[in-house]
């Protein structure tokens, strides 16, 4: 079942395609990574989808209906990457209040923040001020009034900033729990052995449009430039063959790039007539923050502005 | 309908709890009473210090004999010179010194008084009165008229103003009237101040602290500002009603507390009524006869309807300032200009209630809610027909309509936008074009 389908999706501003024409769909249960430079359209992505904006074109679909922010926001947690709450209200008044927001009723919004205050052990920080916590403490307070009300779909911008490893580790326990609890989690950040660790499926946006949308497995296999790492017992100093360039020379290590109209298989050959001991062999496929460099570079540091024709 | 509820909620319990709140309901009231209190003071017991008053008289004007009055006492000094005697007066313990040199009785000039520092008006025009008197009375003698027939003959009378039409006339106060409608304008006009302010302050709070976002993510941003504003319009009522609660409290407490205090305070209340008696009844009279319950409803009206049309633009304003105060300051002053000038129309309403700038700045709804309040305590049906107050209030409420509608344009777009430095131009394509 599909959380969310988003088709065709378009936003303009006077001087800027935010939003460009934007496609892809989010199953139940799976955590989304959305990437991109900055001012990649993603927060503005984001805030049409939360119903903080109206779309130019296009169609949302949350849950197979179209999309209704008065009815469906209920629905949808969302942490933005700029942390905001009320400096001078007490901690617990806060996540109560912003789940009241969310629709639940005073006494379920007070059951649900204790509930999660336990839960992350939080129980002495009710009477205590924003101003009185450190940054990692915000952050966590700020995740459990996004998830709070059980939320169908979950926005996280940048989760982990600030946040030390115990922490961390422990908000990411949770994003897996809620998936598992069937919550689609939509993940955006910049910090992409995160994305490769959490996520199973990523799109890639630049300058307001997808340049890339897969699983993290297939995109990386997209990508891969068919190099291998090979460890020999021998001197790899004299090796060379038509079946490889290679790239990289070691004591007992080669990487290699398997040239087109051969297999691996091909070249473990090529070492064991050669009486070569091989002690390993395997695929080297390319990091996501590699891709992401090789497809977003070139692209200037800061978006430029356009003048849309609209 | 229920989420603004919970946005209410929120907005006046967190005011209303603070102790801030508490303490400037309490204070002003106390800071203002004390203000008028002390002026009164000042005003009634002027000149105070005592006058030991040398007298050299060339002329012969006071035949040696000036009455001594309250705190003020004269001296004749005979067998001096005027050259002489102001070189040393100061040093024989006298504050001042009067000199009378010889003068044509239908001319007088040249008198003059002495003293170390500027002397103050009060006792000046005091000592003036004293000279003009003696000169009257030297100038009466010329002329053969007895003092005391004249006395008998003139006449001091104060107009009693009936108003009304037909049958039905009551007396009526010009100077309670203007004094009740000052005070409400002006009432009005501090309260806009400061729940407009109150209102962009927290709007800007919530810009700046980018909880905007959370919030409008579940709901929509009109929404907030219309909770946000009603939500400090509440906390403005609830402070309202402690002042009035407070004040029919003080009034019965202070002789149950402070039963001497009353008992001296209605002395020296006695001593000073005994001047200005006829005035004080006619000041009782005038207030018995205002339409209280009227006047109430209205300033009620006027200040809903005034705050929830200034307050909504101060909101716009606070949703397009993006970080420091002084932007801030700047682009309140568009919103800030018609208050202040409301305020001058008020003066003149409040003087002369008729007056075209006054039937003008009672309607147009960016005045109305100041100006208004100083006409109506000179009657509803008299002064300000019917038709006036009905047209102004519908006005009003057209016009609080329109800056909200307008205002939710703009903060809309605002309270998201970062970065930009916004203007009055940025803020009408807000408006206007998105």
């Amino acid at each position: 079942m599909t959380t969310l389908e988003v088709s065709h999706l378009r936003k303009y501003f006077a001087a800027m395609k935010a939003v460009d024409d934007i496609s892809f769909t989010l199953e139940r249960g799976s955590i989304f990574g959305l990437l991109g430079p900055n001012g990649a359209g993603k927060t503005t992505l984001i805030r049409m989808i939360t119903g903080i904006f109206y779309p130019d074109e296009g169609e949302i679909l949350f849950e197979g209906k179209k999309f209704d922010p008065i009815l469906d926001v209920g629905h949808i947690g969302y942490m933005p990457e700029e942390r905001g709450l009320y400096k001078k209200m007490k901690i617990g008044d806060q996540a109560v209040y912003l789940a009241q927001l969310k629709g639940l009723s005073q006494q379920q919004a007070v059951e649900k923040v204790k509930e999660w205050f336990t839960k992350f052990e939080m129980q002495t920080w009710w009477n205590k001020k924003i101003e009185d916590l450190s940054k990692g403490m915000g952050q966590k307070l700020q995740f459990v009034t996004t998830v709070l009300h059980e939320p169908r779909l979950i926005i996280l911008d940048e989760p982990f900033s600030g946040l030390d490893p115990v922490n961390s580790n422990l908000i990411k326990d949770e994003i897996y729990n809620l998936a598992n609890k069937g919550a689609s989690i939509i993940f955006s950040t910049h910090r992409m052995e995160q994305v490769e660790e959490i996520c199973d499926h990523i799109v890639l946006m630049n300058k307001g449009q997808k340049i890339l949308d897969g699983t993290v497995n297939g995109v990386k296999q997209k990508f891969k430039e068919n190099l291998f790492n090979i460890g020999l017992e021998s001197d790899t100093s004299a090796i060379s063959s038509e079946m490889f360039d290679v790239i990289a020379r070691e004591n007992h290590r080669l990487v290699v790039k398997i040239r087109n109209g051969f297999r691996s298989n091909d070249v473990l050959q090529h070492f064991i007539e050669k009486n070569i001991d091989i002690t390993s062999f395997n695929e080297i496929l390319p990091s996501l923050s590699e891709i992401f460099i090789k497809l977003v570079e070139g692209t200037p540091l800061s978006r430029q502005f356009q003048t849309v024709h609209s | 309908m229920n989420k603004i509820w919970v946005i209410i909620r929120r907005e006046y319990i967190t005011r209303v709890a603070k102790r801030s709140f508490l303490l400037m309901t309490i204070l002003i009231p106390l800071l203002i009473f004390g203000f008028y209190a002390a002026i009164i003071a000042v005003a009634i017991s002027g000149g105070n210090e005592s006058q030991n008053i040398a007298v050299i008289d060339d002329a012969s004007l006071f035949n040696g004999k000036i009455e001594d009055k309250e705190n003020f006492s004269f001296t004749f000094i005979k067998g001096e010179s005027i050259d002489n005697f102001r070189l040393k007066y100061h040093r024989q313990g006298y504050t001042s010194l009067l000199y009378v040199p010889n003068f044509d009785i239908s001319q007088p000039s040249g008198i003059t008084i002495f003293s170390e520092s500027q002397m103050g008006p009060i006792t000046k025009s005091r000592i003036e009165r004293v000279v003009n008197n003696a000169i009257e009375n030297k100038r009466m003698l010329a002329a053969k008229i007895d003092p005391n027939k004249l006395n008998s003959i003139k006449s001091d009378i104060s107009l009693i103003n009936k108003v009304g039409k037909g049958n039905e006339f009551r007396k009526g106060s010009s100077e309670v009237s203007s004094a009740v409608g000052y005070a409400a304008g002006i009432l009005i006009y501090i309260c806009m101040f400061i729940y407009g302010m109150m209102v962009m302050r927290g709007v800007m709070e919530e810009k700046i602290n980018r909880i905007a976002e959370v919030i409008v993510s579940s709901v929509k941003p009109f929404q907030l500002m219309l909770g946000k504003i009603i939500g400090i319009g509440a906390v403005g009522l609830t402070q309202f009603v402690i002042w009035i609660v407070l004040m029919v409290i003080l009034q019965f407490l202070i002789p149950v507390l402070f039963p001497g205090m009353a008992q001296a305070m209605s002395s020296q209340a006695t001593q000073a009524a005994t001047q200005q008696s006829s005035g004080l009844t006619a000041v009782a009279e005038g207030l018995k006869y205002l339409n209280f319950g009227l006047i109430i409803f209205a300033f009620l009206f006027y200040f809903i309807g005034g705050y929830l049309m200034y307050a909504s633009l101060f909101a716009a304003v606070g949703s397009a300032v993006s970080e420091d105060q002084q932007e801030a300051q700047q682009l309140t002053l568009p919103i800030t200009m018609p208050i202040l000038l409301a305020f001058v129309i008020m003066t003149r309403a409040a003087a002369e209630p008729e007056s075209g700038i006054a039937i003008f700045g009672s309607m147009f709804p960016l005045f109305s809610p100041i100006v208004m309040m100083a006409r109506i305590p000179y009657g509803i049906g008299t002064t300000v027909p019917w038709w006036q107050l009905g047209l102004s209030m519908v006005f009003l409420i057209l016009g609080f309509l329109f800056t909200t509608w307008l205002a939710g344009k703009i903060y809309r777009t605002g309270i998201l936008m970062y970065g930009k430095k916004a203007s009055w131009k940025e803020m009408w394509k807000w408006a206007f074009k998105s």
